[in-house]
């Protein structure tokens, strides 16, 4: 909402300054979004007129003007405004004049001798039109001020103005918001009946009572649609953002700013019999003012005649019904219709309009009548023409409700954490307009018919609130029940993993949510990832269902960086459809967390080679974040790896997630250079962890032997561990593997493991026979059912 | 017995002369070895009378005395210098960079949640969070803002295709009804229920898209419902947060009215810094006011018996201002020379 200060001090004009009375709306949820003057900062511009413009002698493009500006004697002005001519008025810059900074001096151009200089409206800040010299109008007074004649002492307000606050969608809402908030006298526009000079009316029939409750028209005849609008109607729309159109249409838009009724101007002539206010008939269609045809939804309210529909009602005119310049008869529609009736139909045919703007939002249902009288007036002082007598189809009991709303004292106290007497409370009310009953402790409230948004008593507190100043509320330090919140030892927070892993060199990253639909494709074998219905961009139009892939961009763009060596991880939700997802029905949203690593494996140093990161460090790094809990990893496939080089994990026999090496392909075609090694995990399996319990530390000596086996080649090594483990007797310890050789002394495509096994007892020395007993025993277990031999 | 004190004197010379351990041990051979001079000397006392033996002994011991001392001087010399020499051959060039893994780092803005959350979590809010795939009923309805009302569109909607209306949550405000109902649910057998503080950072999403908007953004819900919460109160807790947060004493910080379906009074907090490249300008930072009764009731709480209020505001900002970061799309880029700064 845009508006000039002026215009609204017409109404109400507190004793403020401009920057004071846009602080005022700000702190009153009225938020000042942009303040300015309408003009630039200038002096001695005035009034005047060209009395003669010839060619310069010495130059194409520049004119020699002698110009009378009310001093008695005509000026010599060398201009290169290619609309000087003899006659229009302009604003002059006389000699002395200050305009933003810049001196006007006499001088000489091109031989010429100039005094003063005439003005582009881009000259005085007021437009950035440039093109040639700002022309006033013919009764523009010679000599006088042009800021004085413009009225550019005025300062353009633009308030972003919240949903709730549509009263304030005009000059009359927003001077009563200052009102009530400075106690300062308001001066409305005044409504007067404009009596009836002619009896031609049509009749109106409100079908759908409950959308339309309210609706007045009016038959104007013999207007004169050319005639001019006047400049200070043009320059208030101007201020308000409008353009002036035609004297009608500018009277319907200058009433709907003034006022906050929108208004509908049909061409009487292209009306047949009465109107009727209904909702659409199957398959009807309407040609809009926008040059659009629409088939309105079921219930999207209509304004029809008897043979056909005219217009979308309260949101756009038809094309066919509405005003043109060659309109002598004009129907004026003044109407309310119900917020519900209107809101969202605008958006849904893909457009917005002022009316719909604001009926969704609410408009005063009992403005109609006035809005109506005012337009009528203004039409008829500018347009000429009879104004028939007003037709009201009303539906009292379908307007809305206006119930009284009960504020108990202590709930103001309790919400705001302030105590205001009964009396200051009862200013403030007085001050909204709002009609109060006192009862008891209690006030009962009764809205004005334009405020939509006082329904229920938090909104009254609110209105105190507001009036009282959120400023003047004190910030109290809260006082809160104590109680320590729980935390679990075996459970870490997910900053507590953070922090492990930036510990183990990986950086942070937060990656979008919606990915290429190709990564899920490359990365998860998802054909069927959740789609975006309105997509920002192709290639973010998928949910993800797997982090990897926005973990290989983060590699691609630090390559593309100079960055080759990348560690990253991201903790973040992933999506999938899934019939048993919980909490939102049809989807599974996990949140994981993955890591790659990419490049060398340590920063380059100098002390040794470097090496390209591999499983076994990315594994390692994993088994750090699982400490110390120990998970099982078994080969497995993954879309994203490596089919040799990949492996689930499983922590307590349940899949995790999966580590491995990204696959080559992948790798080639995302031209990441190295292969990254990436794991990806449920973050919930990190977050569980075991609490510490104490076992006895052994004052006896640890008997270790070693346990070599040679094995297939094949055959994985941690099978053969957790084989030895499930066999291994009470005194093993632990069982560690320490070396895996291939090669002389070993059969080709055989392995040998090396296994030590710490013995030990806590009350007492082993003895050799049950060292040599348990050894008999692992290796037994191997031989028999391990498909391992004893290595010679 | 001037041959004795020479002998000493020999010796003396002759240890000095050894220039490391095997040296020296040859040289004491050819004192106290076999056919050593002292060695000797003692056979000798053997042949002399008792009297004589008794004197030209107690002269011969005093003189193996002090070759004796000699011996373990020298040898301590020597071991000390060979110790010495190990140790400037074994000297590092102590400036070579350490070597060995580095570190990694939080992304700036988790580290900007990590400290809203301890700040929180020090007045005694828990850390909740909620799904990004959200219903319409507890993005929208249950926060007071039906079908068609036009608050709706103050939020440019992420649909899913095939979704029934379901949605990526334009705000983290849904947890409020999560948090509300799991609270009743878990106190629902006592007569009174403690009071809910609860903080709900996450992403949310948008459709938008520029220098100052991404179509993924964060947000931290604040919650606090009571018997006792009042407008003073969280205008006291978020002052005093936004202080802490930015360490700054004189922060200024207003409260001025607005409007969200889900709070009533309502307010956007302006925040002012007295120092720096933003000083004096008041910057919108969070929007909050008293829970609306209406939200209350969806998460299964009477109005008439707890108030609360709630808060929303950006962590991308509130990151932003605190480092002097000038640009929103640096955070989901993943450029590790930007991202590294914040270590």
């Amino acid at each position: 909402m845009q508006f000039s200060e002026l215009w609204l001090r017409s109404f109400v004009s507190p004793a403020l300054d401009s920057d004071a009375l846009g602080h005022l709306l700000t702190m009153a949820g009225l938020e000042v979004e942009e303040q300015g003057g309408v003009a630039a900062v200038f002096s001695k511009v005035v009034v005047a007129q060209i009395v003669e413009a010839e060619k310069h002698p010495n130059a194409d493009k520049l004119r020699v003007c002698k110009v009378d500006a009310g001093l008695g004697e005509l000026l010599q002005i060398v201009c290169g405004a290619p609309n000087a001519a003899a006659g229009i008025k302009i604003p002059c810059a006389l000699v002395g004049a200050d305009l933003a900074g810049f001196g006007i001096k006499a001088a000489k151009l091109r031989g010429v001798e100039s005094f003063g200089m005439l003005c582009s409206a881009k000259e005085l800040g007021t437009s950035d039109e440039s093109s040639g010299l700002l022309v006033l109008a013919e009764d523009a007074p010679i000599g006088m001020d042009v800021r004085e004649y413009l009225s550019l002492d005025d300062t353009l307000f633009t308030i972003k103005l919240t949903p709730n606050r549509a009263d304030c969608l005009s000059l009359t809402g927003i001077a009563r918001e200052v009102a009530a908030l400075t106690a300062s006298p308001l001066t409305l526009p005044a409504c007067e009946p404009v009596a009836a000079t002619h009896a031609d009316a049509r009749a109106i029939v409100l079908d759908a009572p409950e959308a339309c409750p309210r609706y007045s028209g009016r038959i104007i005849r013999g207007v004169d649609a050319k005639a001019p609008t006047p400049e200070w109607m043009k320059q208030r729309l101007a201020r308000s953002g409008i353009r002036s159109i035609s004297a009608l249409v500018d009277v319907t838009n200058y009433v709907m700013l003034e006022l906050g009724q929108p208004l509908h101007a049909f061409d009487n002539a292209k009306l047949n019999g009465s109107i009727h206010v209904r909702l659409p008939n199957a398959g009807e269609q309407v040609l809009l003012l926008n040059g659009q045809t629409i088939t309105p939804a079921a219930d999207t309210l209509l304004i029809a005649d008897e043979t056909r529909a005219l217009a979308l009602a309260g949101v756009m005119g038809g094309e066919d019904s509405g005003i043109t310049l060659d309109t002598t008869d004009l129907f004026l529609e003044s109407a309310f219709f119900a917020p519900d009736a209107i809101a969202g139909r605008a958006r849904a045919y893909g457009f917005s309009s002022d009316a719909s703007y604001r009926f969704e939002r609410g408009v005063d249902f009992a403005l109609a009548g006035q809005a109506m009288e005012r337009a009528t007036r203004l039409i008829l002082d500018i347009c000429g023409g009879s104004a028939g007598p007003v037709q009201e189809a009303l539906a009292a009991d379908k307007l809305p409700a206006r119930a009284p709303i009960r504020l108990r004292a202590a709930r103001v106290r309790r919400v705001l954490g302030i105590a205001l007497t009964a009396d200051c409370v009862a200013e403030m009310f007085e001050r909204l307009n709002l009609s109060v009953a006192r009862d008891g402790e209690d006030f009962v409230v009764t809205p004005p018919s334009y405020r939509f948004d006082l329904e229920i008593e938090e909104d009254l507190i609110e209105e105190i609130a507001r009036l009282h100043g959120y400023d003047n509320i004190p910030s109290v330090a809260p006082r809160g029940q104590i109680s320590m919140l729980p935390r679990p030892e075996d459970k870490r927070d997910t900053m507590f993993i953070r922090r492990l892993v930036a510990g183990r060199e990986y950086q942070e990253v937060i990656n979008f949510a919606f990915v290429e639909e190709a990564w899920e494709k490359d990365f998860c074998g998802n054909l069927d990832p959740v789609r975006l219905a309105n997509p920002i961009a192709s290639q973010m139009s998928v949910m993800r269902s797997s982090l990897i892939g926005g973990l290989v961009a983060n590699v691609v763009t630090n390559r593309k960086r100079q960055t080759n060596r990348v560690r990253v991880f991201e903790i973040g939700r992933c999506f999938a459809r899934d019939p048993a997802g919980k909490p939102v029905d049809g989807f599974h949203q996990p949140v994981r967390i993955a890591a790659l690593a990419a490049g060398f494996a340590r920063p380059e140093q100098w002390a040794e080679a470097s090496r390209n990161v591999d499983f076994f460090d990315v594994k390692a790094d994993l088994e750090a974040l699982l400490f110390p809990r120990v998970a099982e990893f078994e080969r497995a496939a993954h879309p994203a790896l490596h089919p040799g080089r990949s492996a689930r994990v499983l922590l307590d026999g349940r899949a995790i997630g999966f580590i491995g090496e990204l696959h080559p392909v992948w790798v080639q075609r995302y031209e990441l250079g190295t292969a990254p090694v990436v794991f990806e995990i449920e973050l919930e399996a990190l977050l569980d962890t075991v609490t510490p319990a104490y076992r006895e530390v052994s004052r006896f000596p640890a008997v270790t032997r070693d346990l070599a086996l040679v094995v297939d080649q094949g055959a994985a090594a941690g099978v053969l561990l957790k084989g030895l483990l499930d066999v291994a007797p009470a005194i093993v310890q632990r069982i560690e593997l320490f070396d895996q050789y291939q090669g002389k002394g070993i059969e080709p495509n055989r392995k040998s493991l090396a296994f030590r096994v710490v013995m030990q007892e806590t009350q007492r020395t082993l003895e050799d026979a049950e060292v040599d007993a348990a050894m008999a025993a692992l290796t037994r277990h191997a031989e028999e059912n391990l498909d391992a031999k004893l290595r010679a | 017995m001037d041959q004795l004190d020479q002998l000493v004197a020999e010796a003396g010379a002759d240890f000095a002369a050894a220039a490391d351990g095997a040296a020296l041990e040859s040289a004491k051979a050819r004192y106290f070895g076999k056919g050593g001079s002292l060695t000797e000397l003692l056979k000798g006392l053997g042949k002399l009378d008792p009297e004589a033996r008794k004197t030209v002994g107690a002269e011969i011991n005093k003189a193996k005395a002090a070759i004796e001392a000699l011996l373990t001087a020298r040898r301590d010399a020597l071991q000390q210098a060979a110790l010495e020499a190990q140790l400037a051959a074994e000297a590092l060039d102590v400036t070579l960079p350490g070597r060995g893994a580095g570190i990694g780092g939080l992304h700036p803005v988790v580290r900007t949640l990590e400290r809203v959350e301890q700040l929180f979590r020090s007045i005694g809010f828990d850390v909740a969070e909620g799904p990004e795939i959200e219903t319409d009923f507890y993005n929208f309805t249950a926060l007071n803002t039906p079908a068609n009302h036009p608050a709706r569109s103050m939020h440019d909607t992420f649909y899913l295709e095939n979704g029934d209306g379901v949605m990526l949550r334009t705000h983290t405000s849904p947890v409020q009804i999560r948090a509300m109902q799991a609270h009743v649910e878990a106190y629902k057998d006592r007569e009174t229920m403690p009071e809910l503080r609860v903080i709900a950072p996450g992403r949310v999403y948008r459709v938008d898209s520029d220098a100052t908007h991404s179509p993924m953004f964060h947000q931290i819900e604040g919650v606090w419902i009571g018997e006792s919460v009042s407008f003073a109160d969280l205008k006291g807790v978020v002052a005093d947060f936004l202080r802490s947060f930015f360490e700054s004493d004189d922060l200024q910080v207003r409260f001025r009215p607005s409007f969200f379906p889900f709070t009533e009074p309502s307010a956007e907090i302006d925040v002012a810094f007295m120092s720096g490249a933003l000083k004096g300008r008041w910057l919108e930072i969070a929007g909050c006011g008293m829970m609306h009764p209406n939200v209350l009731r969806f998460g299964g709480i009477d109005p008439e018996r707890y108030t609360g209020f709630a808060f929303g505001m950006g962590p991308d900002r509130l990151t932003m201002l605190r480092y002097g970061v000038n640009d929103l799309r640096l955070f989901f880029e993943g450029d590790l020379r930007f991202l590294g700064q914040f270590r």
